[in-house]
Protein backbone atom coordinates (compact mmCIF):
# COMPACT_ATOMS: atom_id res chain seq x y z
CA UNK A 1 0.00 0.00 0.00
CA UNK A 2 3.09 2.78 1.03
CA UNK A 3 4.53 1.52 -2.08
CA UNK A 4 1.95 2.51 -4.22
CA UNK A 5 1.67 5.45 -2.34
CA UNK A 6 5.28 6.13 -2.72
CA UNK A 7 5.09 5.38 -6.94
CA UNK A 8 1.59 7.54 -7.21
CA UNK A 9 3.50 10.63 -5.59
CA UNK A 10 6.52 9.63 -8.00
CA UNK A 11 4.47 9.78 -11.45
CA UNK A 12 2.55 12.50 -10.14
CA UNK A 13 6.04 14.82 -9.71
CA UNK A 14 7.47 13.50 -13.25
CA UNK A 15 3.88 14.13 -14.85
CA UNK A 16 3.93 17.89 -13.18
CA UNK A 17 7.58 18.34 -14.50
CA UNK A 18 6.42 16.69 -17.99
CA UNK A 19 3.35 19.22 -17.75
CA UNK A 20 5.80 22.47 -16.71
CA UNK A 21 8.58 21.62 -19.35
CA UNK A 22 6.02 21.39 -21.84
CA UNK A 23 4.16 24.35 -21.28
CA UNK A 24 8.05 26.16 -21.22
CA UNK A 25 8.92 24.80 -24.51
CA UNK A 26 5.21 25.39 -26.04
CA UNK A 27 5.78 29.37 -24.62
CA UNK A 28 9.32 29.82 -26.09
CA UNK A 29 7.67 27.67 -29.89
CA UNK A 30 5.01 30.51 -29.39
CA UNK A 31 7.62 32.77 -28.86
CA UNK A 32 10.20 32.09 -31.84
CA UNK A 33 6.99 32.02 -34.12
CA UNK A 34 6.09 35.76 -32.71
CA UNK A 35 9.36 36.80 -33.65
CA UNK A 36 9.62 35.43 -36.83
CA UNK A 37 5.76 37.35 -37.12
CA UNK A 38 7.05 40.58 -36.29
CA UNK A 39 9.67 40.27 -39.14
CA UNK A 40 7.28 39.77 -41.63
CA UNK A 41 5.69 41.87 -40.70
CA UNK A 42 8.06 45.27 -40.37
CA UNK A 43 6.97 46.44 -43.97
CA UNK A 44 4.93 49.27 -41.97
CA UNK A 45 7.12 50.14 -39.77
CA UNK A 46 9.80 50.23 -41.59
CA UNK A 47 8.04 52.13 -44.65
CA UNK A 48 6.07 54.77 -42.58
CA UNK A 49 8.93 55.35 -40.17
CA UNK A 50 7.75 57.97 -39.06
CA UNK A 51 5.73 55.54 -36.74
CA UNK A 52 9.56 53.68 -35.58
CA UNK A 53 10.46 57.17 -34.81
CA UNK A 54 7.57 58.17 -32.46
CA UNK A 55 8.67 55.32 -31.03
CA UNK A 56 12.30 55.78 -31.16
CA UNK A 57 11.63 58.76 -28.88
CA UNK A 58 10.02 56.84 -26.35
CA UNK A 59 12.03 54.04 -26.01
CA UNK A 60 15.53 56.27 -26.83
CA UNK A 61 15.30 59.84 -26.21
CA UNK A 62 13.64 59.42 -22.82
CA UNK A 63 15.86 56.60 -21.62
CA UNK A 64 18.75 58.49 -22.18
CA UNK A 65 18.60 60.65 -18.82
CA UNK A 66 18.85 57.32 -16.53
CA UNK A 67 21.83 55.90 -18.97
CA UNK A 68 24.14 59.16 -19.45
CA UNK A 69 23.84 59.60 -15.61
CA UNK A 70 24.45 55.94 -14.78
CA UNK A 71 27.52 55.81 -17.43
CA UNK A 72 28.67 59.15 -15.82
CA UNK A 73 29.20 57.33 -12.70
CA UNK A 74 29.96 53.67 -13.45
CA UNK A 75 32.88 56.04 -15.47
CA UNK A 76 33.81 57.45 -12.26
CA UNK A 77 33.54 54.70 -10.36
CA UNK A 78 36.24 52.80 -12.82
CA UNK A 79 38.35 55.49 -12.55
CA UNK A 80 38.76 55.99 -8.77
CA UNK A 81 38.95 51.69 -8.68
CA UNK A 82 41.09 51.50 -12.07
CA UNK A 83 43.50 54.25 -10.48
CA UNK A 84 43.45 52.20 -6.77
CA UNK A 85 44.63 49.43 -8.43
CA UNK A 86 47.07 50.41 -11.62
CA UNK A 87 49.29 52.73 -9.42
CA UNK A 88 50.17 49.40 -7.05
CA UNK A 89 52.26 48.37 -10.57
CA UNK A 90 53.40 52.41 -11.45
CA UNK A 91 50.75 51.94 -14.55
CA UNK A 92 48.27 54.75 -13.38
CA UNK A 93 49.33 55.89 -17.51
CA UNK A 94 47.06 53.22 -18.27
CA UNK A 95 43.80 54.15 -16.58
CA UNK A 96 42.52 55.40 -19.74
CA UNK A 97 43.11 51.94 -21.56
CA UNK A 98 41.38 50.19 -18.80
CA UNK A 99 38.21 52.38 -18.93
CA UNK A 100 37.60 52.53 -22.81
CA UNK A 101 38.01 48.87 -22.51
CA UNK A 102 35.77 48.13 -19.67
CA UNK A 103 33.63 50.39 -21.12
CA UNK A 104 33.11 49.86 -24.84
CA UNK A 105 33.54 45.94 -24.19
CA UNK A 106 31.53 44.71 -21.44
CA UNK A 107 30.18 47.55 -18.96
CA UNK A 108 28.38 50.24 -22.10
CA UNK A 109 26.37 46.83 -23.75
CA UNK A 110 25.77 45.19 -20.69
CA UNK A 111 25.06 48.00 -18.00
CA UNK A 112 23.26 50.16 -20.67
CA UNK A 113 21.45 46.90 -21.78
CA UNK A 114 20.03 46.06 -18.01
CA UNK A 115 19.24 49.74 -17.61
CA UNK A 116 17.22 49.35 -20.95
CA UNK A 117 15.15 46.49 -19.51
CA UNK A 118 14.13 47.94 -16.76
CA UNK A 119 13.18 51.56 -18.40
CA UNK A 120 12.15 51.04 -21.64
CA UNK A 121 11.76 47.04 -21.59
CA UNK A 122 8.81 47.48 -18.56
CA UNK A 123 7.20 50.36 -20.55
CA UNK A 124 6.57 48.40 -23.74
CA UNK A 125 5.44 45.28 -22.14
CA UNK A 126 2.67 47.55 -19.56
CA UNK A 127 1.85 49.61 -22.48
CA UNK A 128 1.10 46.67 -24.61
CA UNK A 129 -0.64 44.50 -22.01
CA UNK A 130 -2.50 47.52 -21.39
CA UNK A 131 -3.38 48.20 -24.87
CA UNK A 132 -4.76 44.32 -24.97
CA UNK A 133 -6.40 44.44 -21.36
CA UNK A 134 -8.55 47.64 -23.09
CA UNK A 135 -9.18 45.71 -26.14
CA UNK A 136 -7.46 48.46 -28.59
CA UNK A 137 -5.34 45.65 -29.89
CA UNK A 138 -9.04 43.65 -30.61
CA UNK A 139 -10.30 47.14 -31.96
CA UNK A 140 -7.89 47.66 -34.24
CA UNK A 141 -7.92 43.77 -35.38
CA UNK A 142 -11.64 44.88 -35.91
CA UNK A 143 -10.79 47.69 -38.02
CA UNK A 144 -8.63 45.27 -40.35
CA UNK A 145 -5.26 46.46 -39.08
CA UNK A 146 -3.26 44.21 -37.71
CA UNK A 147 -1.52 45.05 -34.42
CA UNK A 148 1.53 43.42 -35.08
CA UNK A 149 2.24 45.42 -37.92
CA UNK A 150 1.38 48.91 -36.24
CA UNK A 151 2.15 48.22 -32.76
CA UNK A 152 4.38 45.79 -32.20
CA UNK A 153 6.79 46.18 -35.33
CA UNK A 154 7.79 49.52 -34.14
CA UNK A 155 7.89 49.36 -30.86
CA UNK A 156 10.59 46.42 -31.83
CA UNK A 157 12.84 48.40 -33.94
CA UNK A 158 12.65 51.40 -32.18
CA UNK A 159 14.20 49.35 -29.67
CA UNK A 160 16.79 47.27 -31.90
CA UNK A 161 18.17 50.78 -33.07
CA UNK A 162 17.94 52.65 -30.06
CA UNK A 163 19.81 50.21 -27.73
CA UNK A 164 23.03 50.61 -29.51
CA UNK A 165 23.05 54.10 -29.60
CA UNK A 166 22.29 54.22 -26.07
CA UNK A 167 24.95 51.44 -25.17
CA UNK A 168 27.82 54.11 -27.39
CA UNK A 169 26.88 57.01 -25.07
CA UNK A 170 26.99 55.24 -22.12
CA UNK A 171 30.38 54.58 -22.83
CA UNK A 172 31.10 57.68 -23.97
CA UNK A 173 29.87 59.24 -20.71
CA UNK A 174 31.64 56.50 -18.82
CA UNK A 175 35.06 57.49 -20.32
CA UNK A 176 34.09 61.20 -19.23
CA UNK A 177 33.14 60.41 -15.89
CA UNK A 178 36.73 58.27 -15.98
CA UNK A 179 38.43 61.45 -16.66
CA UNK A 180 36.85 63.53 -14.61
CA UNK A 181 38.12 60.92 -11.71
CA UNK A 182 41.30 60.35 -13.14
CA UNK A 183 42.95 63.54 -14.88
CA UNK A 184 40.96 66.07 -13.08
CA UNK A 185 40.21 65.17 -9.81
CA UNK A 186 43.63 62.75 -9.23
CA UNK A 187 46.17 64.33 -11.74
CA UNK A 188 46.68 61.33 -14.25
CA UNK A 189 48.52 62.92 -17.24
CA UNK A 190 46.38 63.81 -19.63
CA UNK A 191 48.51 63.05 -22.50
CA UNK A 192 49.14 59.45 -21.64
CA UNK A 193 45.33 58.50 -20.78
CA UNK A 194 44.20 59.51 -24.08
CA UNK A 195 46.97 58.44 -26.20
CA UNK A 196 47.37 55.25 -24.51
CA UNK A 197 43.22 54.83 -24.36
CA UNK A 198 43.70 55.39 -28.68
CA UNK A 199 46.71 53.09 -29.50
CA UNK A 200 45.22 50.05 -27.31
CA UNK A 201 41.74 50.41 -28.02
CA UNK A 202 40.80 48.40 -31.56
CA UNK A 203 37.71 49.58 -33.87
CA UNK A 204 36.94 45.85 -34.95
CA UNK A 205 38.02 44.03 -32.32
CA UNK A 206 36.64 46.28 -29.12
CA UNK A 207 33.96 48.96 -30.40
CA UNK A 208 32.56 46.39 -32.95
CA UNK A 209 32.46 43.72 -30.96
CA UNK A 210 30.80 45.95 -28.17
CA UNK A 211 28.42 47.11 -31.16
CA UNK A 212 27.19 43.78 -31.91
CA UNK A 213 26.53 43.01 -28.28
CA UNK A 214 24.53 46.19 -27.94
CA UNK A 215 22.73 45.44 -31.18
CA UNK A 216 21.98 41.43 -30.07
CA UNK A 217 20.58 42.51 -26.45
CA UNK A 218 18.75 45.44 -28.10
CA UNK A 219 16.98 42.71 -30.09
CA UNK A 220 16.39 40.30 -26.78
CA UNK A 221 15.15 42.41 -24.08
CA UNK A 222 12.74 44.17 -27.08
CA UNK A 223 11.79 41.08 -28.67
CA UNK A 224 11.04 39.82 -25.02
CA UNK A 225 9.15 43.20 -24.26
CA UNK A 226 6.66 43.14 -26.87
CA UNK A 227 6.33 39.04 -26.81
CA UNK A 228 5.58 39.69 -23.16
CA UNK A 229 3.31 42.84 -23.66
CA UNK A 230 1.41 40.93 -26.26
CA UNK A 231 0.75 37.43 -24.63
CA UNK A 232 -0.19 39.02 -21.22
CA UNK A 233 -3.40 38.02 -19.83
CA UNK A 234 -5.62 40.44 -19.74
CA UNK A 235 -5.88 41.85 -16.27
CA UNK A 236 -4.07 43.83 -13.71
CA UNK A 237 -2.53 40.91 -12.34
CA UNK A 238 -1.70 39.59 -15.75
CA UNK A 239 -0.08 42.94 -17.40
CA UNK A 240 1.81 43.62 -13.37
CA UNK A 241 3.21 39.65 -14.14
CA UNK A 242 4.06 40.48 -17.67
CA UNK A 243 5.71 43.50 -16.65
CA UNK A 244 7.98 41.89 -13.91
CA UNK A 245 8.99 39.12 -16.43
CA UNK A 246 10.37 41.40 -18.67
CA UNK A 247 12.83 43.10 -16.45
CA UNK A 248 13.90 39.53 -14.77
CA UNK A 249 13.89 37.72 -18.47
CA UNK A 250 16.19 40.34 -20.36
CA UNK A 251 17.99 40.78 -17.62
CA UNK A 252 19.20 37.33 -17.26
CA UNK A 253 18.86 37.13 -20.83
CA UNK A 254 21.50 39.87 -21.46
CA UNK A 255 24.25 38.56 -19.12
CA UNK A 256 23.67 34.71 -20.25
CA UNK A 257 24.23 36.51 -23.72
CA UNK A 258 27.29 38.62 -22.59
CA UNK A 259 29.01 35.51 -21.31
CA UNK A 260 28.33 33.20 -24.76
CA UNK A 261 29.47 36.12 -26.86
CA UNK A 262 31.82 37.14 -24.78
CA UNK A 263 33.45 33.90 -25.19
CA UNK A 264 32.88 34.08 -28.58
CA UNK A 265 34.18 37.25 -29.71
CA UNK A 266 37.37 37.69 -27.17
CA UNK A 267 38.84 34.14 -26.15
CA UNK A 268 39.34 33.40 -29.77
CA UNK A 269 41.43 36.99 -29.98
CA UNK A 270 43.77 35.82 -26.89
CA UNK A 271 44.19 32.28 -28.05
CA UNK A 272 46.21 33.80 -31.07
CA UNK B 1 -36.57 44.51 -46.88
CA UNK B 2 -34.98 43.07 -50.39
CA UNK B 3 -31.92 41.28 -50.81
CA UNK B 4 -29.97 38.19 -49.65
CA UNK B 5 -29.36 38.17 -45.70
CA UNK B 6 -26.53 40.00 -44.53
CA UNK B 7 -25.63 37.17 -42.03
CA UNK B 8 -26.79 34.12 -42.04
CA UNK B 9 -26.12 31.43 -39.69
CA UNK B 10 -26.89 28.06 -39.58
CA UNK B 11 -26.63 25.33 -37.25
CA UNK B 12 -23.41 27.11 -35.57
CA UNK B 13 -21.49 25.20 -32.12
CA UNK B 14 -18.57 26.42 -30.51
CA UNK B 15 -16.49 25.46 -27.24
CA UNK B 16 -13.35 27.22 -26.35
CA UNK B 17 -12.48 23.81 -25.30
CA UNK B 18 -14.14 20.55 -25.80
CA UNK B 19 -15.13 20.61 -21.94
CA UNK B 20 -17.15 23.97 -22.24
CA UNK B 21 -19.35 23.86 -24.65
CA UNK B 22 -20.65 27.68 -25.45
CA UNK B 23 -22.89 27.09 -28.27
CA UNK B 24 -25.26 24.64 -29.28
CA UNK B 25 -26.67 24.60 -32.87
CA UNK B 26 -27.32 28.28 -33.20
CA UNK B 27 -29.36 29.73 -36.27
CA UNK B 28 -30.72 33.02 -37.21
CA UNK B 29 -31.00 35.41 -40.61
CA UNK B 30 -30.22 39.18 -40.25
CA UNK B 31 -32.27 40.94 -43.05
CA UNK B 32 -30.32 43.92 -44.50
CA UNK B 33 -31.00 47.04 -43.07
CA UNK B 34 -32.81 46.13 -39.77
CA UNK B 35 -31.26 46.90 -35.98
CA UNK B 36 -31.52 43.14 -34.66
CA UNK B 37 -30.80 43.02 -31.13
CA UNK B 38 -29.34 39.35 -29.64
CA UNK B 39 -30.42 39.44 -25.71
CA UNK B 40 -29.50 37.13 -23.20
CA UNK B 41 -28.15 36.89 -19.44
CA UNK B 42 -24.48 37.16 -19.38
CA UNK B 43 -22.31 34.60 -20.29
CA UNK B 44 -25.14 32.86 -22.29
CA UNK B 45 -23.11 33.34 -25.50
CA UNK B 46 -23.82 36.37 -27.32
CA UNK B 47 -20.72 37.75 -27.27
CA UNK B 48 -19.29 34.90 -28.60
CA UNK B 49 -21.38 34.76 -31.60
CA UNK B 50 -20.47 38.25 -32.82
CA UNK B 51 -17.00 37.17 -32.61
CA UNK B 52 -17.90 34.33 -34.82
CA UNK B 53 -19.45 36.93 -36.64
CA UNK B 54 -16.57 38.99 -36.77
CA UNK B 55 -14.62 35.88 -37.68
CA UNK B 56 -12.54 36.12 -34.40
CA UNK B 57 -13.45 32.61 -33.69
CA UNK B 58 -14.42 30.09 -36.04
CA UNK B 59 -17.22 27.86 -35.27
CA UNK B 60 -16.67 24.03 -34.83
CA UNK B 61 -19.64 23.01 -36.57
CA UNK B 62 -22.31 24.68 -39.04
CA UNK B 63 -21.70 27.67 -41.63
CA UNK B 64 -21.60 31.54 -41.04
CA UNK B 65 -22.06 33.58 -43.78
CA UNK B 66 -21.28 37.33 -43.52
CA UNK B 67 -22.23 39.75 -46.02
CA UNK B 68 -22.37 37.07 -48.83
CA UNK B 69 -19.09 35.27 -47.88
CA UNK B 70 -18.55 31.84 -45.55
CA UNK B 71 -16.34 32.90 -43.06
CA UNK B 72 -15.44 29.51 -42.03
CA UNK B 73 -13.63 29.33 -45.32
CA UNK B 74 -11.89 32.37 -45.17
CA UNK B 75 -8.15 33.25 -44.50
CA UNK B 76 -6.66 35.93 -42.53
CA UNK B 77 -6.70 38.07 -45.63
CA UNK B 78 -9.65 37.33 -46.66
CA UNK B 79 -10.97 38.19 -43.33
CA UNK B 80 -9.28 41.21 -43.13
CA UNK B 81 -11.29 41.77 -46.06
CA UNK B 82 -14.47 41.36 -44.84
CA UNK B 83 -13.90 43.70 -41.98
CA UNK B 84 -13.08 46.49 -43.83
CA UNK B 85 -16.91 46.39 -44.30
CA UNK B 86 -17.69 46.32 -40.77
CA UNK B 87 -17.49 48.23 -37.96
CA UNK B 88 -18.07 47.35 -34.42
CA UNK B 89 -18.22 49.16 -30.89
CA UNK B 90 -16.49 47.38 -27.84
CA UNK B 91 -18.03 47.35 -24.45
CA UNK B 92 -16.39 50.25 -22.86
CA UNK B 93 -14.63 51.98 -26.48
CA UNK B 94 -11.66 50.70 -26.73
CA UNK B 95 -10.36 53.96 -27.80
CA UNK B 96 -6.64 54.36 -28.51
CA UNK B 97 -5.69 56.65 -25.35
CA UNK B 98 -2.43 57.57 -27.31
CA UNK B 99 -4.40 59.52 -29.53
CA UNK B 100 -6.77 62.06 -29.50
CA UNK B 101 -10.54 61.92 -30.66
CA UNK B 102 -9.81 63.19 -34.23
CA UNK B 103 -6.82 61.41 -34.53
CA UNK B 104 -9.23 58.32 -33.38
CA UNK B 105 -11.90 58.31 -35.67
CA UNK B 106 -9.37 59.70 -38.30
CA UNK B 107 -7.18 55.89 -37.88
CA UNK B 108 -9.04 53.62 -40.16
CA UNK B 109 -9.36 56.42 -42.71
CA UNK B 110 -5.43 56.48 -42.80
CA UNK B 111 -4.84 53.30 -42.90
CA UNK B 112 -6.92 51.90 -45.46
CA UNK B 113 -7.37 55.05 -47.97
CA UNK B 114 -4.78 57.46 -49.47
CA UNK B 115 -7.39 60.51 -48.88
CA UNK B 116 -5.80 63.75 -49.17
CA UNK B 117 -5.68 65.50 -45.19
CA UNK B 118 -8.36 67.99 -46.21
CA UNK B 119 -10.80 65.39 -46.69
CA UNK B 120 -9.37 63.46 -43.94
CA UNK B 121 -10.27 66.22 -41.67
CA UNK B 122 -13.48 67.13 -43.04
CA UNK B 123 -14.72 63.21 -42.73
CA UNK B 124 -13.81 63.42 -39.34
CA UNK B 125 -15.22 66.30 -38.41
CA UNK B 126 -18.97 64.99 -39.70
CA UNK B 127 -18.97 62.13 -38.24
CA UNK B 128 -18.04 63.52 -34.89
CA UNK B 129 -20.75 66.53 -35.66
CA UNK B 130 -22.90 63.41 -36.00
CA UNK B 131 -22.29 62.02 -32.71
CA UNK B 132 -22.52 65.33 -31.03
CA UNK B 133 -18.72 65.57 -30.39
CA UNK B 134 -17.19 67.87 -33.04
CA UNK B 135 -16.21 70.27 -30.10
CA UNK B 136 -14.14 67.48 -28.25
CA UNK B 137 -12.04 66.77 -31.58
CA UNK B 138 -8.22 67.47 -29.84
CA UNK B 139 -9.58 66.10 -26.31
CA UNK B 140 -7.43 63.25 -25.49
CA UNK B 141 -9.59 59.90 -24.16
CA UNK B 142 -8.93 60.02 -20.48
CA UNK B 143 -10.34 63.74 -20.51
CA UNK B 144 -14.06 62.37 -21.71
CA UNK B 145 -16.88 61.36 -19.61
CA UNK B 146 -17.62 57.36 -20.17
CA UNK B 147 -20.46 58.08 -22.24
CA UNK B 148 -18.25 60.86 -24.59
CA UNK B 149 -16.06 57.94 -25.14
CA UNK B 150 -18.49 55.86 -26.13
CA UNK B 151 -19.78 57.83 -29.01
CA UNK B 152 -16.67 58.31 -30.18
CA UNK B 153 -15.30 55.09 -30.36
CA UNK B 154 -19.31 54.66 -32.51
CA UNK B 155 -17.91 57.69 -34.29
CA UNK B 156 -14.73 55.72 -35.00
CA UNK B 157 -16.37 52.77 -35.73
CA UNK B 158 -18.44 54.28 -38.82
CA UNK B 159 -15.69 55.98 -40.02
CA UNK B 160 -15.61 53.96 -43.57
CA UNK B 161 -19.53 53.86 -43.77
CA UNK B 162 -19.45 49.89 -42.75
CA UNK B 163 -22.20 47.97 -43.99
CA UNK B 164 -22.89 45.91 -40.63
CA UNK B 165 -22.23 47.36 -37.70
CA UNK B 166 -21.67 45.35 -34.36
CA UNK B 167 -22.51 46.69 -30.74
CA UNK B 168 -20.96 44.91 -28.10
CA UNK B 169 -23.49 45.62 -24.86
CA UNK B 170 -23.07 49.15 -26.27
CA UNK B 171 -25.40 50.36 -23.66
CA UNK B 172 -23.69 48.92 -20.37
CA UNK B 173 -22.77 51.01 -17.55
CA UNK B 174 -24.06 54.44 -18.96
CA UNK B 175 -26.07 57.22 -17.10
CA UNK B 176 -29.75 57.41 -18.47
CA UNK B 177 -29.34 60.34 -20.66
CA UNK B 178 -26.09 58.81 -22.53
CA UNK B 179 -27.59 55.55 -22.70
CA UNK B 180 -30.68 57.37 -24.80
CA UNK B 181 -28.31 59.24 -26.25
CA UNK B 182 -25.71 55.58 -27.94
CA UNK B 183 -29.34 54.05 -28.01
CA UNK B 184 -30.83 56.91 -30.57
CA UNK B 185 -27.53 57.26 -32.41
CA UNK B 186 -27.57 53.47 -33.03
CA UNK B 187 -31.22 53.85 -34.55
CA UNK B 188 -30.22 57.12 -36.49
CA UNK B 189 -26.88 55.88 -38.17
CA UNK B 190 -28.32 52.51 -38.93
CA UNK B 191 -31.22 54.51 -41.22
CA UNK B 192 -29.56 57.21 -41.99
CA UNK B 193 -26.14 55.51 -43.32
CA UNK B 194 -28.29 52.22 -44.75
CA UNK B 195 -25.91 50.15 -42.70
CA UNK B 196 -27.78 46.55 -40.67
CA UNK B 197 -26.41 46.27 -37.28
CA UNK B 198 -26.83 44.00 -34.67
CA UNK B 199 -26.79 44.90 -31.00
CA UNK B 200 -26.02 42.39 -28.34
CA UNK B 201 -27.40 43.58 -25.17
CA UNK B 202 -28.94 42.63 -21.56
CA UNK B 203 -30.84 45.99 -21.27
CA UNK B 204 -34.08 44.80 -22.00
CA UNK B 205 -36.53 48.20 -22.08
CA UNK B 206 -33.55 50.54 -24.02
CA UNK B 207 -32.60 47.29 -26.06
CA UNK B 208 -36.11 47.14 -27.27
CA UNK B 209 -37.00 50.33 -27.97
CA UNK B 210 -34.59 50.98 -31.32
CA UNK B 211 -34.22 47.47 -32.90
CA UNK B 212 -36.86 45.48 -35.34
CA UNK B 213 -36.21 42.01 -33.96
CA UNK B 214 -35.09 40.40 -31.33
CA UNK B 215 -33.06 37.15 -30.43
CA UNK B 216 -33.01 35.63 -27.06
CA UNK B 217 -30.59 33.69 -25.71
CA UNK B 218 -29.92 31.07 -22.68
CA UNK B 219 -26.94 28.36 -22.29
CA UNK B 220 -25.85 29.01 -25.45
CA UNK B 221 -29.08 27.97 -27.69
CA UNK B 222 -31.57 30.46 -29.23
CA UNK B 223 -34.71 30.28 -27.09
CA UNK B 224 -36.83 32.65 -28.46
CA UNK B 225 -37.30 35.04 -31.32
CA UNK B 226 -39.64 37.83 -32.38
CA UNK B 227 -40.19 41.78 -32.51
CA UNK B 228 -39.53 43.38 -29.47
CA UNK B 229 -43.60 43.43 -28.82
CA UNK B 230 -44.24 39.84 -29.28
CA UNK B 231 -41.21 39.35 -26.85
CA UNK B 232 -42.90 41.85 -24.39
CA UNK B 233 -46.23 39.18 -24.55
CA UNK B 234 -44.19 36.41 -24.76
CA UNK B 235 -46.11 33.79 -22.14
CA UNK B 236 -42.66 32.04 -22.12
CA UNK B 237 -41.18 31.10 -19.47
CA UNK B 238 -37.86 32.16 -19.96
CA UNK B 239 -38.67 35.38 -22.07
CA UNK B 240 -41.04 36.27 -19.21
CA UNK B 241 -38.28 35.74 -16.52
CA UNK B 242 -35.75 37.81 -18.47
CA UNK B 243 -38.25 40.78 -19.80
CA UNK B 244 -38.92 41.32 -16.33
CA UNK B 245 -36.32 40.73 -14.34
CA UNK B 246 -37.73 38.07 -12.30
CA UNK B 247 -35.97 36.20 -9.81
CA UNK B 248 -38.12 33.18 -10.22
CA UNK B 249 -38.50 31.09 -13.07
CA UNK B 250 -36.04 28.71 -15.01
CA UNK B 251 -32.77 30.16 -14.62
CA UNK B 252 -32.37 29.70 -11.02
CA UNK B 253 -31.22 32.44 -8.76
CA UNK B 254 -28.40 30.11 -7.08
CA UNK B 255 -24.98 28.78 -8.96
CA UNK B 256 -24.83 25.47 -9.00
CA UNK B 257 -23.36 24.49 -5.12
CA UNK B 258 -23.43 21.23 -3.02
CA UNK B 259 -25.71 21.04 -0.17
CA UNK B 260 -26.14 23.92 1.96
CA UNK B 261 -25.77 22.01 5.20
CA UNK B 262 -23.15 20.84 4.61
CA UNK B 263 -21.50 24.20 3.12
CA UNK B 264 -22.01 25.39 6.58
CA UNK B 265 -20.62 22.33 8.99
CA UNK B 266 -17.63 23.12 6.74
CA UNK B 267 -16.56 26.17 8.93
CA UNK B 268 -15.27 28.04 5.95
CA UNK B 269 -12.92 25.14 4.35
CA UNK B 270 -13.95 26.57 0.83
CA UNK B 271 -12.21 29.79 1.60
CA UNK B 272 -8.71 29.69 0.66
CA UNK B 273 -6.01 28.91 3.43
CA UNK B 274 -3.96 32.14 2.40
CA UNK B 275 -6.91 34.34 2.61
CA UNK B 276 -8.01 32.84 5.47
CA UNK B 277 -4.91 32.92 6.84
CA UNK B 278 -4.62 36.94 5.75
CA UNK B 279 -8.17 37.35 7.55
CA UNK B 280 -7.03 36.01 11.04
CA UNK B 281 -3.77 37.43 11.14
Amino acid sequence: MAERTVLAGLLEGLERLGRGAGAKIWRLGFAARFFVAILLNSGTALRRFGLTIRELYFVGVLSMIIILVSGLFVGMVLGLQGYNTLQRYAASEALGVLVALSLVRELGPVIAGLLFASRAGSAITAEIGLMKATEQIAAMEMMAVDPIARVVAPRFWAGVISMPLLAALFSAMGIFGGYLVGVQLIGVDEGAFWSQMQASVDVREDILNGVIKSVVFGVAVTWIAVFEGYDAPPTAEGVSGATTRTVVTSSLAILALDFVLTALMFTGGNAK
Amino acid sequence: MAGPPIVEIDNVSFGYDAARPVLHGVSLRIEPGSVVGIMGQSGCGKTTLLRIIAGWLKAGAGTTRVLGESVSELGSDGIFALRRKMGMLFQFGALFTDMTVFDNVAFQMREHTDLPPDLVSDLVMMKLEAVGLRGAAQMMPSELSGGMARRVALARAVALDPRLMLYDEPLTGLDPISLGVIARLIRTLNDSLGQTSIVVSHDVEECFAIVDYVYVMSAGRIVAEGKPDAMRRSGEAFVKQFVRGETDGPIPFHYPAPDYEADMDGGGALSSPLAAEASHG
